[in-house]
């Protein structure tokens, strides 16, 4: 299992670097995990131009002139967690529900009407109203329409990640939120998700159960960001090594105004983030960036062709919001209201292509049982 | 520090055994090598006769001794090898060697990956001999091969790292030791491999057709030596951009200007 690591070692490695560090880790032709730290560091700042240009240079090598596109369809905004930052919390008095299989694919049907064809499954954490069984009849009933299904559920077991697999699931994000020990059992009150080691080793169970795709995320604001990005990058590090048959994505959120009386500790600029989706580039020249609706237009246009390599569009982040957007209950609110015309034109004009298919359900009916090399001595 | 299967070794240069003109001569390199890992064709050798002149030119209390399966054309024959040799040197370290071509002496992938699949799962620790590719190199760790052995060119051609490409990605994804394994005919080479990061380098030919063995395996040594030192030093980037300044995709400072601080 991966360890978990050691934050104020991290924060030395950080904040001992110099300029002449940053200048050697830009000078290297791989960035190794240490010259990352120096690329995340104060010291960098000032180089974010020459860090944007190496970065930008390699996501166009990797993957070219495209964004892949896909939209997030809520299922559920109940919650047995308390988590001080989320809207879904369960001591927060929003308007609760769980779509119907029937109402979650009359969602579906929208999001595929407007042009979608990759759709993230989003739910709050309540196994018992919203589980694997849920989650296995919705994939069953969407997987001929839909090229590509994601979900960012709550942590499930690994024969529940088969099962899904199996079902038509091809992508599994979840997201650690925080690495910092001391933080993640300070936010997180009460709940399953006070569990932080079952939460670390949920991206190399999907990985085993033989999922394509795992998606890492950190909360950005909970602590110092550049400590935060330092461990996700060790964990991307020791999955990588692992699971070599799975592609990996990573997003960083930061944190948004939510339901509840919660203000990020530790804010984060997008200059901040900037810097750190320009290191991680460089670190791993082939990992997929999200950049969702949670950034403003404005910035996610600028990003465009610099880092980042997939962007939602047109997002709800309430259960039902698609078919009805005025009754509430949202997660959190968004930066960017684009529909996805909007924001496909954007991208066609800066010389993008926008991508909403790049996957194809037959892949998975053929390959069902393709995981069986993966390494299982890993977890 | 190289650790191999819970073992340490500080020298990163192994060597074989073969070819030399005596057993002497073949002993003195090994010390003036200063390796620590010696591998041994158990074609070549008597393991039941105390007397055998290899086996009696070893120090096996200086040297990890690594018998290794060549001659063996497929799996079958590589695993009767191997249990013949864990019996009579009572180790259960093995270079597993799968040739089916006398002539190139190219490794078989498919018959390498499953005799190192049943080897690893009768306790064996396997180095496999394997030719560079780097998604059998990962199936190879998968089964639990405890290093991997990809070849820089074809065994005896001393031509150096010909497949530096498909090397450089196998230690990229590597989460046991690379070692080079043929194809090193000259310090030159040796250094290459270790600059790329490769854990080791083995060498045999090279060292035991020189006009002086010795002094060969001393210069290998010190190749070895310098490679690594260069590799945890860290190489500058090779680049196409003659500085820092100059833009590599036509982005300005001022096309960031959309950030905010």
């Amino acid at each position: 299992m991966f360890a978990p690591p050691d934050f104020n070692e991290l924060r030395q490695w950080i904040f001992r670097s110099t300029e002449e560090d940053v200048r050697s880790a830009l000078n290297r032709d791989r960035l190794d995990i240490r010259g990352l730290a120096s690329l995340i560091s104060p010291a960098a700042e000032s180089f974010l131009p020459q860090m944007a240009r190496r970065s930008a240079w390699i996501t166009n090598q990797r993957f070219g002139k495209v964004i892949q596109i896909y939209a997030p369809l809520y299922l559920s905004n109940l919650c047995t967690n308390r988590c001080a930052y989320c809207g879904f919390s369960v001591n927060n008095t929003i308007p609760r529900r769980k779509l119907s299989l029937d109402e979650a694919e009359a969602e579906a049907t929208i999001l595929h009407r407007r042009g979608f064809r990759h759709i993230l499954l989003v739910s709050g954490e309540a196994p018992r109203a919203l589980g694997t069984d849920y989650l296995e009849e919705l994939a069953l009933r969407l997987r001929d329409r839909f090229a590509a299904l994601s979900i960012e559920v709550q942590p499930l077991d690994s024969d529940e990640y088969v099962r899904l697999f199996r079902a038509g699931i091809t992508a599994v994000a979840v997201y650690q939120e925080t690495y910092d020990r001391e933080v993640y059992a300070r936010v997180h009150h009460g709940g399953r998700k006070r569990d932080y080691d079952y939460r670390l080793d949920t991206p190399a169970r999907a990985a085993a159960a033989g999922m394509r795709e795992v998606g890492l995320g950190a909360l950005l604001g909970l602590t110092d960001w550049r400590t935060e990005g330092l461990a996700l990058a060790l964990h991307l590090q020791w999955l990588r090594k692992r699971f070599w048959q799975t592609a990996f994505t990573v997003s960083f959120p930061r944190l948004r105004p939510a339901a509840g009386e919660f203000q990020p500790p530790f804010p984060v600029s997008e200059r901040n983030l900037s810097q750190l989706l320009f290191a991680l580039r460089l670190f791993d020249h082939d990992v997929g960036l999200i950049l969702s609706t949670r950034e403003e237009e404005r910035f996610r246009n600028g990003m465009v062709g610099l880092g980042p390599t997939r962007y939602s569009a047109g997002s709800c982040t309430a259960p039902g919001g698609y078919g009805r957007p005025e009754q509430g209950g949202e997660q959190f609110s968004i930066g960017d209201h684009r529909n996805i015309t909007e924001v496909s034109n954007a991208l066609i004009a800066k010389g993008f292509d926008p991508v909403y298919k790049d996957w194809d359900p037959e892949f998975q009916a053929a390959s069902s049982s393709s995981s069986t090399y993966q390494l299982r001595s890993a977890l | 520090m190289l650790t191999i299967a819970d073992k340490n070794f500080t020298s990163r240069l192994f060597v074989g055994t073969g070819k030399f003109s005596s057993s002497r001569v073949m002993r003195e390199a090994v010390e003036a090598s200063g390796a620590q890992m010696v591998t041994v064709a158990l074609r070549r050798v008597d393991l039941t006769n105390p007397q055998d002149d290899i086996m009696q030119a070893l120090d096996r209390d200086a040297v990890q001794f690594l018998p290794n399966t060549s001659g063996a054309r497929n799996a079958e024959e590589a695993i009767r090898l191997a249990r013949l040799a864990r019996a009579a040197a009572g180790t259960a370290w093995l270079k597993l060697e799968v040739t089916p071509d006398p002539r190139t002496l190219l490794p078989d992938p498919v018959d390498t990956l499953i005799a190192t699949e049943k080897l690893v799962r009768e306790g064996f620790i396997v180095l496999p001999y394997m030719n560079a590719d780097p998604i059998l190199a990962l199936r190879l760790q998968d089964v639990g091969a405890a290093a991997v052995m990809p070849l820089g060119s074809p065994i005896g051609t001393n031509q150096g790292i010909r497949t530096a490409m498909q090397v450089r990605i196998i230690i990229e994804q590597a989460r046991v030791p690379v070692v080079i394994d043929a194809g090193i005919g000259a310090p030159s080479h040796a250094a290459e491999a270790m600059e790329m990061g490769a854990d080791a380098v083995l060498v045999n030919t090279a060292i035991a057709v020189a006009g002086d063995p010795v002094r060969m395996a001393h210069a290998f040594r010190l190749a070895v030596e310098a490679g690594r030192e260069a590799y945890e030093a860290g190489l500058g980037r090779r680049s196409t951009a003659a500085s820092a300044s100059s833009p590599e995709t036509g982005l300005l400072n001022a096309d960031l200007d959309f950030i905010q601080n």
